[in-house]
């Protein structure tokens, strides 16, 4: 997976991903997709290009459960996040959705960098920038899930978690 | 070593030993979902064929954040959850019975050694009477609801001792506005943490579940309290289902201990946009406010209306000040109306909106305007949390809240204490 960078600082939590005040009104994602970061970055969804990467600091997600994060991320283009730390719940809701996320050290990364994205190997390459970095692996119920494109999916093809 | 609550659930629901780190699958005694998560988890389990619901008694959802409906697309959402729960034998907490944790807790569904999901952030406060609750998302949820169970990692423990005694005026909201500020926004991501000390322990339930409510503040998975006589006699008084208390082992391994004096501490205050911001009153007092906002499931139960009431008694809310108050529930709201506490605070110049979420979540009953600043008893501050970006978001105790409402400034309550 290759994209473009958006780079966001520590502790981006789930009201700037998505505002309560439109999170609570529809479950319809595209409309969600247009205010994605409104409240601090206004604007951001209509610079964002399908296969896009969001780079954020220490705790991406802190904050509310809502799943509406992840899903309106992906809605509105971003296809992973890489971030120095996670939030559990996002962490968790991301990998159920379908949306990659990746711990790593995101401080020479800047918006606009090229980037690969190759799970498989637990790599990242930055093409603009000339570097590559590995990644740690994640729990294995958390990449069959990701393999399946979400939890949705999990479920329908193992019925269970007996896998585990 | 020995375990840790967290542990000794974890293994109580497996039937076998765990240890931090471990990734089990464990059944949940209860789900729970609001009316902002639920709606997407209906989606998802419908997404995923589901035919049945695993032990439909044990699910629950409450519609409160955004109640009554503001909009016609919420009424929407609100009558999917009332179609699915009665297609299922759901129970359903409807408009004005109050804040989905405090339901929870009130009306004596959870238990001391309960293992509880719920799709919302806040629902680690249960750990307050000794259960293990944490917050999931809502495909999660529907995958509970199909089958009763979830994957779990079993969390490490930070032990909290909390020493001393609180000063007058210092409360439990003030303890946690200070111990976010001291561990940050991350201080505790994907652990749990056991509160023990004899502060904790001369704090009634309600109190301890402010505390165990804002540990999500700090990225911990859950709260918890081990139970004493206090918390058994609660849970006593509001459901008569057998439980079975799980308390720490003596030699228990913590990944960190902390101690806390709290003899010297000060009422709290947390600046905009950031929880773990905290200072004392002194560096906030004076700050103009023209909103102030008690209620949620952090602060709006019995102890804190009373406060609240007690401050506000025989005085005036300042003219540019939109005092909100909100109860936790409908007993909290009648049992303030029966003591006396909601004259108070109307005949102030309060305004009461039903019994829920109030306008902590920035959908309804009082949006702040552009520069304003809001001082309230929630747990959070986000920029844009209450619904307005351009508005600035204070947190403090309800005692704090009410004197500031008076003063039409941020001021130190214990002026108002005698």
């Amino acid at each position: 997976m290759t994209g473009r960078i958006h780079k966001f600082g520590d502790d981006i939590n789930t009201d700037y991903i998505i505002s309560g005040k439109y999170k609570f009104k529809t479950l319809d994602m595209q409309e969600l997709a247009k205010h994605v970061m409104e409240d601090i970055d206004p604007g951001f969804a209509s610079r964002v290009q399908p296969g896009d990467f969001i780079a954020a600091g220490k705790n991406f997600g802190c904050g509310s459960s809502r799943e509406q994060a992840p899903r309106a991320l992906l809605a509105c283009g971003i296809r992973g996040i890489l971030a120095k730390s996670f939030a559990r719940i996002f962490f968790r809701n991301a990998i159920n959705c379908g949306l990659f996320v990746v711990e790593c050290d995101t401080d020479r990364f800047e918006t606009g960098d090229e980037v690969t994205v190759d799970l498989g190997e637990g790599r990242v390459i930055n093409h603009t920038r000339g570097f590559e970095l590995s990644v740690a692996p994640l729990p294995q119920v958390m990449i069959d899930i990701l393999k399946e494109g979400g939890l949705v999916n999990y479920f329908k093809k193992y019925g269970s978690f007996e896998r585990v | 070593m020995g375990k840790t609550m967290a542990e000794k659930i974890f293994e109580r629901k497996v039937g076998k030993p765990v240890r931090p780190g471990d990734i089990v699958v464990a059944p949940v005694d209860w789900a729970m979902g609001q009316d902002g998560t639920t709606p997407l988890a209906i989606q998802s389990f419908e997404e995923m064929h589901g035919k049945s619901v695993f032990r439909p008694e044990r699910i629950v959802f409450v519609i409160d954040h955004n109640a009554p409906s503001p909009l016609e697309s919420v009424s929407r959402l609100h009558d999917l959850m009332r179609s699915f729960a009665k297609r299922f034998g759901i129970r359903v907490f409807e408009v004005g019975e109050g804040v989905c944790h405090e339901l929870m807790m009130s009306r004596g569904l959870v238990v001391p050694g309960d293992l509880v999901v719920g799709a919302d952030s806040h629902t680690c406060t249960y750990g307050a009477i000794g259960a293990f609750s944490t917050g999931i998302g809502s495909t999660e949820l529907a995958v509970v609801m199909m089958t009763g169970k979830l994957w779990f990692k079993v969390p490490e423990t930070i032990c909290i001792r909390l020493l001393g005694e609180l000063p007058k005026g210092v409360y439990a909201k003030d303890v946690i506005l200070h111990l976010a500020a001291l561990l940050g926004a991350d201080g505790a991501t994907y652990q749990a943490i056991e509160f023990h000390g004899p502060v904790v322990e001369s704090l009634s339930v309600e109190e301890r579940a402010t505390i165990t409510n804002m540990v999500v503040e700090v990225g911990a998975k859950a709260g918890l309290v081990p139970p004493d006589a206090k918390t058994l006699s609660w849970v006593r008084e509001r459901t008569d289902r057998p439980f079975e208390v799980v308390l720490p082992d003596p030699d228990a391994a913590y990944a960190k201990v902390l101690e806390i004096d709290c003899s010297s501490l000060e009422p709290q205050v947390a600046f905009p946009h950031r929880v773990d911001t905290a200072r004392g009153i002194r560096e906030a007092e004076g700050i103009p406010i023209q909103e102030a906002f008690i209620g949620t499931c952090t602060n709006g139960r019995i102890p804190d209306l009373e406060v609240a009431a007690q401050i506000l008694r025989g005085r005036k809310v300042h003219p540019e000040v939109r005092l909100i108050v909100a109860p936790a529930s409908r007993e909290v709201f009648l049992f303030a109306l029966e003591k006396g506490w909601v004259e108070d605070i109307v005949k102030a110049g309060g305004v009461f909106v039903p019994p829920g979420c109030g306008p902590c979540v920035g959908t309804h009953q009082g949006i702040p305007g552009d520069g304003w600043n809001v001082i309230s008893t929630a747990n959070r501050n986000f920029r844009g949390r209450m619904g307005n970006r351009e508005a600035s978001i204070y947190l403090a105790s309800p005692a704090t809240v009410a004197a500031s409402a008076i003063e039409g400034k941020i001021t130190d309550p214990r002026t108002y204490l005698g």
